[in-house]
C-alpha cells in the first residue's frame, strides 16, 4: 500500500464509472425500445455523424454517441494510469478496461451487422456490465481508502467471506446472462428465476456470515446491507418487469411502463453485480484468514489487536503476530 | 492482489467466448431459388369450385389502443386530427374480424403453382403500414413504398426465411423483395417508429385471402377435393376447419375467434 493517493485520477475514474452507468441506461433503452436496428450502418449513422434524431434513431444513435464518449474516457483513463500509477496491476487493469470497451464496440457493430442475433446481443449486454464493474473497481483502487492502512479483521469461519462474495459475483453474473438471454428471446424465464433464488441465498449467507463473524466491522456490514437492499429491490423490479412484459405481449406499441420497468431492472442488475464486486473487494481488503497467514509463514501483513468479541475482531493499527493475538513462529 | 487481475482476465475470457459464439450465429444462407421448380399443375377452371365465408370475433370488441407517435414530429403532425390507433385487433360491424389470413392449409400437396408476378404493395404512409397484413406467394414480389417525409426502416423477423433490414429515406425509391419459403406470418417492424408493425404471410400456392373490415374471404378456382382451411390472426391465433369441395361447388365456411 505504498502508492500515493491521487485525487484527480480518482475523481476521473469515478466520473468514468458514473458515465458508464449512464451508458448502460442508454443501451438498455435501445433494447427496450427495440431500436437496435433503427440505424442500419456503422460506424457512421445513415452515412453521417448526426442523423435526424427521431424515434428509434434517437436511442440507437444516442447510445453510440454516449458509447464513443465513454470509449474516449476509457482511453484517457488507461493512458493516465500508464503515466502516473505506480502499481503495475492497476495499470494493467486500465488496459483491460480499454480492451473491454473496444471489444464492446465491436460487439455493438456485430449486433447491427448481423441483425441482433441473440448470442451477440447477450454477449454485448454481459460485457457491458463486466466493463462497468471494471470501471467501478478502478474507481475503488485509485481511491484513498484502498491505498491507506485499514483495520483488518480475522475470519475463522468457513466458507470464507471472500469465497462467499466471489460466489455471489459469479452467481449474479450468470443471473445477468440468463436475464439477457430472456430479454433477447434466447431462453425462457425459468433459469432466471432459479438464478434469482441462488443469488438471494448467497447474499443472505454472506450477510449472515458478516453479522456473526464481524459484528464490529462497520464497512463490511454496510456493504452487506447495501447489497441486501439492492437485491431486494431488484427482486421486486424483476417481478414488475416480468408482469409488464406478459401483460403487454402482442401489443402493437410497447407501453412506456414496460419500457421503463425493463430498463430499470436491467441497470439495477448492473448495480447488484457491481455491489457483489464491491463486497468481494472490501472483503479482500479487510478480511484476513488464518490460512493466508499460515501460507505466508508467520509475520503478518495484517494489522490489528483483538478488541471485538466473537471469532472476528475489528482491530486498531498495531503490528502484531498472527491469529487473534496468539504468537506464532 | 492477484485475484483482481484473474477476475479481470476471467471477465475478458467470458467476453471472448460469448463473442465467439455470436459470430457463429446464423448468417442466413440465401433462400433456395426456384430454378428447377416442377412445371405447374394446371387447374381446370370449368370444374373448379370455391370456398367463401366470414370471419367473426365473438365477444365485446376490444377498443383499439391509441398509438403515441410523438417520438417523430413528422408522424405526430400526420395525426393531429385523429390519433393513430393500433390494428392488432380490428373488429368491424357485426363482429367482422379484419386482418385474418384465410388459406388452404392442406389438400394441395400434390400440386405445384406458378408464382404470380403481380407485385403486392406495402406502403408506409402516415407512419403506419398500409395494409397492416399482406399475403403473397413464395417468390412473389413485394413492393415497399415510403410515402412519408421521414425515414423508415423495414425489418422483417422471419423464422424460415433470411433476415434483412433496409432503410428507406423520405419518399425514397421503392424496394422490391420476395420470400422464398412458406411462412405464416412474418412480423415486419420499423425500428425507428416502434409502433409500426405489420405481417407478411407467404404461401406456396395462390389460395389465400386477407379479410377486410367486412371479415369476408373467398377462395376461387379451387380444384375439387378435401381441404383443411386455416385462419390466422396476429393476436387471436390460429384456427382450422375441414371442408370438401365438389366440382363447381361453392362452399360456405365461417370462422369465429374469441379473445384468448
Ligand atoms: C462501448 C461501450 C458500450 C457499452 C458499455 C454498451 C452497452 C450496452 C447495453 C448495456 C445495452 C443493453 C443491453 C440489454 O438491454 O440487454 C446495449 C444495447 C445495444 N448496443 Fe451497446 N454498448 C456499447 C457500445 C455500442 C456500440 C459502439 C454500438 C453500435 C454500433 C452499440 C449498439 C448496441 C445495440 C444495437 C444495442 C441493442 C441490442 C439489442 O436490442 O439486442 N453499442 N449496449
Ligand atoms: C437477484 C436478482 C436478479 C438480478 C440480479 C436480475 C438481473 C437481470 C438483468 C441484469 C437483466 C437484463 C439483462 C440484460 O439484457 O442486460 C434481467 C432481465 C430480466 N429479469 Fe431479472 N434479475 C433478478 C431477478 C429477477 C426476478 C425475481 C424476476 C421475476 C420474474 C426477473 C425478471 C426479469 C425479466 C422479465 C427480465 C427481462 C426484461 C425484459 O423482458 O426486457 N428478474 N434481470
Amino acid at each position: 500500500m505504498n502508492a500515493a493517493y491521487k485525487p484527480a485520477l480518482h475523481l476521473y475514474a469515478v466520473f468514468t464509472a458514473i458515465a458508464t452507468f449512464l451508458l448502460l441506461v442508454a443501451g438498455a433503452l435501445v433494447t427496450s425500445n427495440e431500436a437496435g436496428l433503427a440505424v442500419p450502418d456503422w460506424p457512421l449513422s445513415y452515412g453521417s455523424l448526426f442523423p435526424p434524431m427521431v424515434g428509434g434513431i434517437f436511442y440507437e444513435h444516442g447510445h453510440r454517441l454516449v458509447a464513443t464518449f465513454v470509449g474516449l474516457l476509457t482511453v484517457g483513463l488507461a493512458v493516465a494510469l500508464l503515466f502516473v500509477e505506480p502499481r503495475r496491476w492497476v495499470r494493467r487493469l486500465g488496459l483491460v478496461a480499454l480492451a473491454a470497451v473496444v471489444a464492446q464496440g465491436i460487439l455493438g457493430y456485430l449486433t447491427v451487422k448481423f441483425l441482433l442475433p441473440p448470442a451477440v446481443s447477450v454477449a454485448h449486454a454481459s460485457l457491458a456490465q463486466i466493463f462497468f464493474c471494471i470501471t467501478v473497481a478502478l474507481a475503488i483502487f485509485t481511491g484513498r481508502w484502498w491505498q491507506s492502512e485499514v483495520p483488518q479483521v480475522q475470519d475463522t469461519g468457513s466458507p470464507r467471506l471472500q469465497t462467499l462474495a466471489l460466489a455471489a459475483v459469479a452467481a449474479t453474473f450468470l443471473q445477468l446472462v440468463s436475464g439477457a438471454a430472456f430479454r433477447h428471446n434466447a431462453f425462457g424465464i425459468v433459469p432466471h428465476l432459479i438464478g434469482a433464488a441462488v443469488v438471494l441465498l448467497l447474499i443472505i449467507l454472506a450477510g449472515r456470515a458478516m453479522r456473526i463473524r464481524f459484528p464490529d466491522a462497520r464497512l463490511l456490514r454496510r456493504s452487506g446491507a447495501m447489497l441486501h437492499a439492492l437485491v431486494g429491490t431488484q427482486l421486486l423490479l424483476g417481478a414488475a418487469a416480468w408482469y409488464s412484459r406478459v401483460a403487454s405481449r402482442g401489443m402493437q406499441q410497447t407501453p412506456d411502463s414496460t419500457i421503463w420497468l425493463t430498463v430499470i431492472h436491467t441497470v439495477f442488475g448492473a448495480l447488484v453485480l457491481a455491489g457483489t464486486v464491491v463486497l468481494a473487494l472490501v472483503a479482500h481488503r479487510v478480511v484476513r484468514h488464518e490460512r493466508d497467514e499460515k501460507e505466508r509463514g508467520g509475520e503478518l501483513e495484517f494489522v490489528g489487536a483483538p478488541i471485538g468479541k466473537g471469532p472476528g475482531h475489528l482491530a486498531s493499527s498495531a503490528r502484531l503476530p498472527l491469529g487473534s493475538g496468539k504468537a506464532q513462529s | 492482489m492477484r485475484f483482481r487481475l484473474s477476475f479481470a482476465c476471467m471477465a475478458l475470457a467470458c467476453a471472448v467466448v460469448l463473442g465467439g459464439c455470436g459470430k457463429k450465429e446464423k448468417e442466413d444462407e440465401g433462400a433456395a431459388a426456384p430454378a428447377n421448380a416442377p412445371a405447374a399443375t394446371p387447374v381446370d377452371s370449368a370444374s373448379a369450385g370455391s370456398v367463401s365465408g366470414t370471419v367473426k370475433f365473438e365477444g365485446a370488441a376490444p377498443k383499439p389502443a391509441r398509438l403515441k407517435t410523438e417520438a417523430d414530429p413528422y408522424c405526430a403532425k400526420m395525426h393531429t386530427s385523429a390519433p393513430l390507433t393500433s390494428e392488432e385487433a380490428v373488429v368491424g360491424a357485426g363482429g367482422a374480424l379484419a386482418n385474418v389470413v384465410v388459406y388452404v392449409k392442406t389438400g394441395l400437396e400434390n400440386r405445384t403453382f406458378e408464382t404470380s408476378k403481380n407485385a403486392v404493395e406495402l406502403n408506409q404512409e402516415g407512419c403506419e403500414y398500409k395494409p397492416h397484413v399482406i399475403a403473397v406467394q413464395t417468390n412473389q414480389p413485394v413492393t415497399i413504398i415510403n410515402s412519408d417525409d421521414t425515414t423508415h426502416n423495414i425489418h422483417p423477423t422471419p423464422a424460415n426465411n433470411p433476415d434483412w433490414n433496409k432503410s428507406q429515406g423520405p419518399k425514397a425509391e421503392k424496394i422490391t423483395q420476395s420470400f422464398a419459403r412458406e411462412e405464416i406470418a412474418i412480423p415486419v417492424k420499423c425500428n425507428i417508429h416502434g409502433w409500426m408493425k405489420s405481417y407478411i404471410a407467404v404461401f406456396k400456392h395462390p389460395y389465400f385471402k386477407v379479410t377486410g373490415k367486412d371479415g369476408t374471404f373467398d377462395l376461387q378456382n379451387l380444384p375439387a377435393g378435401d381441404y383443411t382451411l386455416g385462419a390466422w390472426h396476429e393476436k387471436y391465433g390460429k384456427s382450422e376447419q375441414k371442408v370438401t369441395v365438389g366440382a363447381k361447388e361453392a362452399k360456405k365456411v365461417d370462422f369465429v375467434f374469441k379473445a384468448s
